[in-house]
């Protein structure tokens, strides 16, 4: 048996489903453990792929976005944990603290001209399909 | 995070007329000698969509959230972009024509300072 993207992509569905499981069993996610990772949603058209993941407060300078092997993304980085003097907490149910998302796409993407932007606490990226994995119009030659 | 299917007039049915997706948003609370602050993470919801009310006590955090990459393939879909509601009473009393909210980087921060009256205070004892 061989595991091709698809089958990886089922497998974080369920481990996400899973997650979401257990977030409504507890009532929030399990602050402060190391398997958070944030869930994605992709868009392709001829040209792109589209990923947007929903990351409130995460500064810029704290996300490390990388491409391996023409295909590999992978998001990580940190939200820090809001602390304003004197405050006596009630109640703390969003996230903080360390994340890491991989997610190996369909076909391989141009990695230097991938743009990512923060759009309302939306990361926003758009990742140029490599040339070789454009659909191409094939021109049927006549005799 | 808890996705609940209403039907609700306030939010608009996604464009195949299915009721729109609304998520709790997730909060934290917290209080000083001054205020309450609230904070609600509502990814997704720009400045202008996000409608805080406070009426009898109540606080109302309603955020609309409008859809993207309209005409573009799914490749994976793992999570719905939900529009956000959550209610919640508050137990201080509050000066409700004090309270001040934002929306920056996806996250709605609400003050709301306390009434005089319910402001702690120091009590000085006289002594003889």
């Amino acid at each position: 048996m061989f595991i091709n993207s698809r089958t990886l992509n089922n497998l974080w569905r369920e481990m996400d489903g899973f997650r979401s499981e257990v977030d409504r069993l507890f009532g929030k996610q399990l602050i402060g453990t190391a398997a958070v990772a944030p869930a994605l949603n992709v868009w392709e058209d001829e040209t792109a792929f589209y990923v947007e993941a929903d990351l409130p407060d995460v500064p810029p300078e704290k996300l490390d976005i990388t491409v391996k092997e023409g295909s590999r993304l992978t998001l990580s980085g940190e939200r820090r944990a809001t602390d304003p003097p004197n405050a006596v907490w009630h109640r703390q149910e969003r996230f903080c603290g360390t994340f890491t998302r991989e997610l190996t796409l369909p076909a391989p993407v141009d990695a230097d001209k991938v743009e990512a932007k923060f759009e309302y606490g939306v990361l926003k990226l758009t990742l140029p399909k490599s040339e070789a994995a454009r659909p191409r119009k094939i021109m049927v030659k006549a005799e | 995070m808890a996705e609940t299917v209403v039907k609700d007039r306030e939010f608009p049915a996604t464009e195949n007329g299915e009721a729109a997706v609304v998520a709790r948003p997730r909060i934290d609370v917290l209080e000083t000698d001054l205020e309450l602050l609230i904070l609600a993470d509502l990814p997704g919801v720009k400045p202008a969509d996000v409608d805080v009310r406070f009426e009898n006590g109540e606080l109302t955090i309603h955020g609309r959230r409008a859809p993207t990459n309209a005409g573009k393939r799914r490749a994976l879909w793992e999570y719905e972009p939900a529009h956000y509601h959550r209610s919640f009473r508050l137990s201080e009393d509050v000066a409700s024509d004090k309270i001040e909210a934002e929306l920056k980087n996806g996250v709605l921060t609400v003050h709301l300072p306390k009434a005089e009256a319910a402001k702690p205070r120091r009590i000085n004892v006289k002594g003889e």
